[in-house]
């Protein structure tokens, strides 16, 4: 038996095969520009949820192109995080009634990271409201201080948003990752997309094999018609709607259902929402409801990648990178019309649009009894991820970025 | 092989988007805004988008013909707005006064559905395009093909569809080249008529590519 080997760091040069030895090149030379800089990234956690996630691979690529990049995470406690929590949930509109004292709790911990955190680098990044606060040591030293807002602040709670303005305004910018995630502000709003990462387990190429075996372990039949939505069991993501477009589906063309999530567990009302989604599959066998644990990703890969449509048929939604994932892998997509989905699914170009359960059922046989269009859309959304989506254009953003705050940019 | 009068630096261009605050849900209200937006946004939802989507070789034009068409439901307006082929202008104001004359062709004509609420709003967002030395420069033909085999299709869309609103007006940055330093306005020219429309920034880049090399061998 040989020795375990130590799993090699991801650079940037293994994303050529993916992006091209040019895009790699030219993001060198931007950064080249930058050298010298320094950059720090701030935000709430390390582990777990999406920034931690697009940070544990962002800050490496820094590094790599040349611009040390340092990571801190502030720190608070119990009280200050129920705080932020509630002020989410008030940034995305939900009901919440704030206190002086949370005022109070908020600003304590700002002041608490502002003591022990040093803030010596020529470019700040604050990623979410949590941090936004050290912006007020944006006086220690001439630097560019940007905000990277993660979530949807377009309907508010207007008394939290009104707090958090007196420090947004403080920002040189802000970046947020849809137009209709954002309000009118006095300082610059960039189009900060979200990122997948190709090389990681959720999106990497997999072997026929692995895919066979995955869909052998859940009883689904390979050599039928796959429809596949990946999501947790949220009334929002719709999955019963899903399954009633399935059934108009199902009285004109032989196909099977895969609804793929995880949540249920954790969450109360998940364990609702996956007993009711139970309840309206009734006893079809073809509808497959699969709660997976969190380290399923090379599961959904394979689920994503054997489905003949991937559907995303959301009531609300964030960016929706589900769909980023299933266009990656070349998957015609009938998606709803909501949050960021329009911005990756160009209606009829990278994917099909729906409004409604008939509609999302009308998108779904076209596309199957025209497979060679449904090929065609697959193959379109891929080229659109690759040149939009990928976290490679996440990092060359920021480079821009940093360009353009130091008077670079024409 | 002949040296050129002035070496082409390739410059790596990239693009951030800024979000201009502007949405709008009929049609009537694009006209209005259209007005007034800066002449940045309509360049992005132009130019910018060409390139940005360059790999959808039918059906795509502008940000403009796709709302309407995706959005507004109404093929007919978005077919016009398709058809104003941006190489024909040399400033955005001119394109702007064209895309103008459509859609108020259109609100006087249709006055209705002009005010028919879309399904999604439309976002107003202007480009901001960083430019830095890219590693590459030609003083000859050959190291011209190598120069564009190397580039990224950001920077390829930068010297051959944006250029074209840059002094000299209309014409790309490698026609212009080939002419003005290696006195080869044929080759030039053929290069310039290439159809940015009908083919991927990949399939330009190969139809330079092929007319430059023919050229070298005849």
């Amino acid at each position: 038996m040989g020795a375990l080997s130590t799993p090699k760091l991801i650079g940037l040069d293994d994303y050529v095969p993916v992006v091209g030895q040019a895009e790699i090149d030219e993001m060198r030379a931007v950064a080249a520009c930058l050298e010298g800089r320094t950059v720090k990234m701030v935000n709430s956690t390390a582990m777990g949820g999406g920034v931690a996630e697009i940070l544990n691979r962002l800050v490496p690529l820094m590094a790599d192109v040349g611009v040390p990049t340092r990571w801190d995470i502030i720190t608070g406690g119990d009280d200050f995080f129920a705080v932020t929590k509630g002020f989410h949930n008030a940034l995305h509109g939900a009901a919440y009634e704030p206190t002086p004292q949370a005022f109070e709790i908020f600003r304590a911990c700002q002041q608490q990271n502002l003591a022990s955190l040093r803030f010596e680098e020529d470019f700040v990044v604050i990623h979410d409201p949590q941090p936004i606060g050290l912006v007020e040591a944006r006086d220690q030293k001439p630097a560019h201080w940007v905000w990277r807002c993660h979530i949807d602040v377009s309907r508010p709670h207007p008394e939290v948003w009104n707090f958090l303005v007196q420090y947004m305004k403080r920002y040189d910018a802000m970046m947020i990752s849809s137009p209709s995630f954002t309000r009118a502000l006095p300082i610059h709003q960039y189009l900060w997309y979200p990122s997948i990462d190709p090389l990681s387990q959720k999106n990497q190429e997999l072997e026929p094999e692995f895919i066979r075996e995955t869909l052998e372990r859940f009883q689904i039949n390979p050599k039928r018609r796959i429809l596949t939505q990946v999501s947790r069991f949220d009334r929002l993501k719709d999955p019963l709607g899903v399954i009633k477009a399935y059934k108009l589906v199902r009285k004109y063309t032989d196909c099977q259902l895969v609804l793929a999530g995880g949540g249920a567990k954790d969450d109360p009302e998940g364990g609702q929402v996956l007993a009711e989604v139970q309840e309206a599959a009734g006893n079809d066998p073809d509808i497959h409801i699969l709660d997976l644990p969190p380290w399923s990703a090379l599961e959904i890969n394979a689920l994503q990648r054997a489905s003949t449509i991937v559907l995303q048929k959301s009531l609300q939604e964030g960016f929706g990178l589900t769909v980023t994932e299933a266009l990656w892998k070349k998957k015609p997509v009938v998606a709803s019309a909501v949050g960021g989905i329009p911005l990756q699914v160009i209606h009829k170009l990278t994917g099909m649009l729906a409004h409604s359960v008939e509609g999302t059922a009308y998108q779904i046989r076209y596309l199957l009894s025209h497979p060679a269009i449904a090929q065609r859309l697959g193959e379109m959304g891929h080229e659109h991820v690759k040149e939009n989506f990928l976290v490679t254009r996440n990092l060359k953003r920021y480079l821009l970025l940093f360009l353009a705050l130091s008077g670079a940019a024409r | 092989m002949k040296q050129a009068a002035k070496p082409f630096q390739f410059m790596a261009a990239s693009t951030l988007v800024r979000i201009c605050g502007v949405e709008v849900r009929t049609v009537a209200d694009l006209l209005e805004h259209l007005r007034t937006i800066s002449a940045a946004s309509v360049f992005n939802h132009t130019f910018q988008s060409l390139g940005q989507h360059h790999f959808l070789t039918e059906g795509f034009s502008n940000d403009f013909a796709q709302w309407v068409l995706a959005a507004c439901n109404q093929p007919q307006l978005a077919e016009q707005l398709t058809s104003l082929d941006i190489r024909q202008y040399e400033s955005v104001e001119a394109l702007r006064a064209d895309l103008l004359r459509v859609l108020e062709e259109f609100v006087a004509s249709e006055p209705a559905r002009a005010q028919q609420r879309a399904f999604e709003p439309f976002y107003f967002c202007e480009a901001v395009t960083v430019t830095v030395p890219a590693p590459w420069r030609a003083h000859n033909l050959a190291e011209f093909c190598q120069g564009l085999e190397h580039i990224s299709r950001e920077t390829l869309h930068y010297h051959f569809v944006d250029a074209r609103l840059r002094e000299p007006l209309t014409v790309n940055d490698f026609s212009y080249w080939l002419e003005d330093s290696l006195g080869l306005k044929e080759l030039g020219d053929r290069v310039d008529l290439i159809d940015i429309y009908t083919n991927t920034l990949d399939g330009v880049r190969q139809l330079i590519l092929e007319e430059c090399r023919s050229w070298t061998e005849a």
